[in-house]
């Protein structure tokens, strides 16, 4: 019912300005063509003049009311999100300046030039002098912002420091799981082809390779320490899909077949960030940016920052995923007949040379 | 053969001038060979144009439809469920009919209306009248360049009537979700049809394009030196240029993804286990289609936006009665843009783990793109300054085109730069940046041209009053729409998220996102009435009854009011000087065809 009085409106209003239109045409004929013509450039002249003003307030006010709402620009949580921020407000004020100088030019000229019968408009088809200035002075203040931004795009993409943590990250439809590489601080080999979900190992780790028996593997949160470098090594099983980190300025497309690496460093943790927004339930989220199929839009990670001993903490309580995977299960078929173990990779040697393929490893 | 054609038509326009008031170069015109299979570019410019405008509504109604979802996401329109049965169930839009819907919005506006409706129509209208031609110098060519086009909109147009729906992993189809069926459905026959019909529109592009080259190039009257075309020719030039040497490129993307779909190939595809199986696809790099698909989609945005350039230029300087500034600048920035919008395609892919090294060459080819594009404004406004400016409706575009593409232009500089789009990329700034750059200013572009030039095509004036309600409601909405979504791009919200009510982070612009759709209903609204207004005036408007109604120094406007197949009843007039003499040595204008005064001063 809604939807048909909101069409029945627009149409009533619709044919109502289509007779104004119509009569306005007779009008003018009557009037003369000439003369009508003439004010209705007087009236467009002056609501481009309006809408000017109107719109300078506009930006104004829209910046008045929606920065708040930004994620605090300016308060990233991580380092290299700070730099952002700061090339970000430069770019801001740089552009603004231009956008101001040029749209107010643009409609007062329009304004102050609208035709008039004694105005001879003034032929003034080149001037070598004004073309340089303008052609020049942008590509020196573009010249600037590109230094920045490089020399900060070099430091947020160079290679991460020596006692950065790894942490993996895997994307598939619609969520994400996070590998920690254990004791050893070593990622185990992973093979796609080694994924099977039944038998708990959903990212193809290869038990052959003892690195892979302390990697932790989890559904989330992902946990991280505060201050302290972390370098995420990022995949994804399916489609490409992107580990997009707002609160921290940070981005990275997962790419089925080409891993991908981002680092920084978070430097507020998860309470300061409540304290600092007044929200209870604030939480650091992983935003998949990258479209990636129905469910896009709840492909949602957490992310929790704290202090490492609050981080010892939680990783004292988990369990290397070769334990619940392989061990506990070898234990508990022991007693019965040892043929379902035999599907297993890791189990002997004979399946694994069953796979050639299989040597490939990420 | 096209030799043999333009030869005859001119002998026949000849042999018949001295008999004849009025002269049709094709006696015998059927409806068919008049309004169909029709070889005068004026009426296969009408067709593109008509086309395009039906594409439009599609493509601007599916806009709507998803931004009823994205403004009112709790609420539900059993409407929506009567017109779209399953997609919409219980008066709600379902995610994949979501995705479906934007895709198909952004493959329909750049491709069917902005690429195909806007470059068919005023390369087709104005390039043999501006450069004084009889017609195209093929005009076969030119009506298989539309009826491919219609050949290819029949076909993405069927897509959306298929079982599984039609492509929906964004206009950019990345594989591999584009190539694996199992993914999404969307990714199922859909994108079977959305790939032949784009090979279809490729087609068409490339036989327009190389005829439109081969006409500027070849067919200019007697005295049309390059230096003296209009701005609008060279404009359609660089557009014909850029699409000929890069729309070949995407063919060739998506002919592999299809045999990565189909034939079992790994062009793409590598390492994947996807619905509880691992693929045999190996060594296959899913970037690969990104450059390929980018090496078109960057020049794409340039084919979109330098026409409505040339248009704008064209009719900024007609209605301030003064030349434009800088008309060398001008074609060189056009230039410039265009050898520089081949160098710049990696811009989109920042993110995708490449290089950093190849990252900051990208950023600084795509910070120079800046460059011309800042004289070309700052000649657009030098070209109004102490000018005597008529406020018709086309001038009124051109006018907030200029505005927009400031705005948009702008935004382009925080995105262009690697460092800042790491926190950009793929949120609702780039949507915001984008749609008003190339999407708003190019239909800004696009309205401009068929206000002015309406008169040349029908020989009727559009209603003014309708046209000014038009230019306000869509340029106050066009910033209302896009300019507050550049704050929620700062806050990081990804674009192409249905729902944010389980988000912390993006939760915060109910209120915001509810008005923009409400504008965005109004607008579109405004646009049929446009649309109406069109048709309306094809056959009541007011009737134009001078030759030149503008005052306007160029070519077109010395034919016939209503010009017959071959435009010129005579022989084509001779040109003696540059399109741009306005308000020059105290005269109003100075028709391109008048010869130069021996006491005449020089530009």
């Amino acid at each position: 019912m809604h939807t048909f009085l909101l069409i029945a409106i627009l149409l009533l209003g619709f044919i109502i300005t289509f007779q104004i239109a119509r009569a306005t045409e007779f009008v003018s004929v009557i009037q003369g063509e000439e003369r009508t013509r003439k004010q209705s450039n007087r009236i467009n002249a002056f609501l481009l003049l309006v809408f000017l003003i109107v719109g300078l307030f506009g930006v104004y006010w829209t910046h008045h009311t929606l920065a708040d709402k930004t994620l605090g620009l300016g308060t990233s949580a991580s380092d290299h999100g700070i730099k952002v921020d700061r090339m970000l407000k430069y770019t801001l004020i740089a552009t603004g300046i231009v956008f101001f100088v040029t749209q107010i030019l643009l409609f007062w000229y329009s304004f102050k030039y609208q035709e008039r019968e004694d105005r001879k408009p003034y032929y003034f088809p080149h001037n070598n002098k004004l073309e340089m200035i303008w052609t020049v002075v942008p590509a020196i203040v573009l010249t600037i912002l590109i230094s920045f931004g490089l020399v900060y795009w070099y430091q947020i993409t160079g290679a991460a420091p020596e006692n950065a943590a790894t942490v993996e990250i895997t994307g598939s439809q619609f969520k994400w799981e996070f590998r920690y590489p254990g004791k050893d601080g070593v990622l185990g080999k992973k093979n796609y082809r080694y994924i099977d979900e039944t038998q708990d190992n959903s990212l193809g780790l290869i038990w052959d390779d003892a690195a892979t028996h302390d990697d932790i593997v989890s559904g989330g949160p992902l946990h991280l320490v505060v201050n302290k470098p972390v370098k995420l090594v990022i995949g994804a099983k399916d489609v490409i899909h992107s580990v997009g980190l707002p609160h921290f300025r940070l981005k990275m497309d997962a790419v089925p077949g080409t891993p991908t690496t981002l680092w920084f460093t978070p430097i507020k943790t998860t309470k300061d960030m409540i304290k600092e927004t007044g929200n209870e339930n604030f939480v650091f989220e992983i935003a998949c940016d990258q479209m990636c199929g129905a469910g896009h839009t709840g492909m949602r990670g957490e992310i929790i920052v704290e202090t490492q001993e609050e981080y010892d903490q939680w990783m004292a309580t988990q369990k290397a995923q070769y334990l619940t995977a392989v061990v506990e299960k070898q234990a508990a078929a022991k007693p019965a007949v040892a043929d379902s173990s035999a599907k297993k990779p890791a189990d002997s040697t004979a399946t694994t040379a069953a796979k050639p393929d299989s040597a490939t490893t990420k | 053969m096209s030799d043999i054609l333009h030869t005859q038509h001119e002998t026949a326009s000849h042999s018949h001038t001295e008999g004849h008031h009025h002269v049709h170069v094709h006696h015998k015109e059927t409806f068919i060979t008049k309004y169909i299979f029709s070889q005068d570019h004026k009426m296969i410019a009408k067709q593109f144009l008509i086309t395009g405008i039906i594409w439009a509504i599609i493509g601007g109604l599916f806009s709507v439809l998803f931004r009823l979802q994205l403004g009112f996401p709790d609420e539900s329109f059993p409407i929506l469920e009567t017109f779209f049965g399953r997609w919409a169930e219980g008066g709600r839009i379902r995610p994949d009919f979501y995705y479906a819907l934007t895709t198909m919005h952004g493959t329909v506006l750049v491709f069917f209306v902005l690429t195909a409706g806007l470059s068919g129509t005023f390369a087709n209208l104005l390039i043999p009248l501006q450069i004084g031609a009889r017609d195209m110098a093929s005009p076969l060519m030119n009506m298989l360049s539309y009826w491919f086009f219609f050949g290819g909109s029949v076909v993405m147009l069927s897509s959306l009537f298929i079982q599984t729906g039609p492509a929906s992993g964004g206009w950019t189809i990345y594989p591999p979700l584009s190539a694996l069926g199992q993914a999404s459905e969307g990714s199922k026959a859909g994108m079977d049809y959305w790939i032949i019909g784009m090979a279809l529109f490729i087609i068409s592009s490339l036989l327009g394009g190389l005829n439109y080259i081969a006409t500027i190039l070849n067919m200019r009257t007697k005295g049309m030196s390059m230096t003296r075309m209009p701005l609008t020719i060279w404009a359609l030039l660089f557009t014909a240029i850029l699409g000929v040497l890069s729309f070949p490129v995407l063919l060739s993307g998506v002919v592999l993804l299809m045999f990565d779909r189909h034939l079992g190939t790994s062009f793409y595809l590598s390492d994947i286990y996807v619905a509880g199986q691992a693929l045999s696809n190996e060594g296959g790099n899913a970037i690969l289609f990104q450059h390929l698909f980018w090496f078109l989609g960057h020049p794409e945005v340039y084919i979109i936006i330098l026409p409505t350039m040339g248009i704008v230029s064209e009719v900024m300087s007609v209605n301030a009665r003064k030349p434009i500034f800088g008309y060398m600048a001008m074609v060189f920035s056009l230039f410039a843009i265009c050898i520089l919008a081949f160098l710049v395609w990696a811009h989109h892919m920042f993110v995708t783990g490449m290089n950093p090294f190849l990252g900051s060459v990208f950023v600084l080819l795509t910070l120079l793109i800046a460059v011309p594009s800042a004289i070309k404004v700052f000649n657009w406004l030098t070209t109004l300054w102490r000018g005597n400016i008529r406020f018709t409706p086309a001038m009124m575009f051109a006018i907030g085109f200029v505005s927009l593409f400031i705005s948009g232009g702008l935004t382009g500089i925080f995105l262009g730069n690697s460092t800042i789009d790491i926190h950009l990329h793929d949120t609702m700034f780039v949507i915001a940046h984008f749609h008003i750059v190339m999407g708003v200013s190019a239909f800004f572009g696009m309205f401009c041209g068929i206000y002015h030039w309406f008169p040349k095509m029908y020989g009727r004036y559009m209603n003014n009053t309708l046209g000014y309600i038009h230019f306000w409601v869509t340029l106050i909405g066009a910033y209302l729409i896009f300019w507050p979504m550049h704050y929620q791009g700062f806050a990081g919200m990804p674009r192409r998220y249905l729902d944010k009510s389980s988000w912390v982070s993006f939760n915060q612009f109910h209120s915001l996102d509810a008005m923009i759709t409400v504008v965005t209903i109004l607008v579109f609204a405004v646009q049929l009435m446009f649309v109406f207004n069109y048709i309306y005036s094809m056959y009541k408007g007011r009737r134009v009854r001078s030759l030149n109604p503008w005052g306007a120094t160029t070519l077109e406007w010395t034919t016939p009011i209503k010009p017959g197949h071959g435009n010129w009843e005579g022989e084509i007039p001779e040109v003696h000087r540059w399109s741009y003499d306005y308000g020059k040595d105290g005269r109003d204008f100075i028709p391109q065809t008048e010869p130069i005064g021996e006491k005449e001063s020089a530009h």
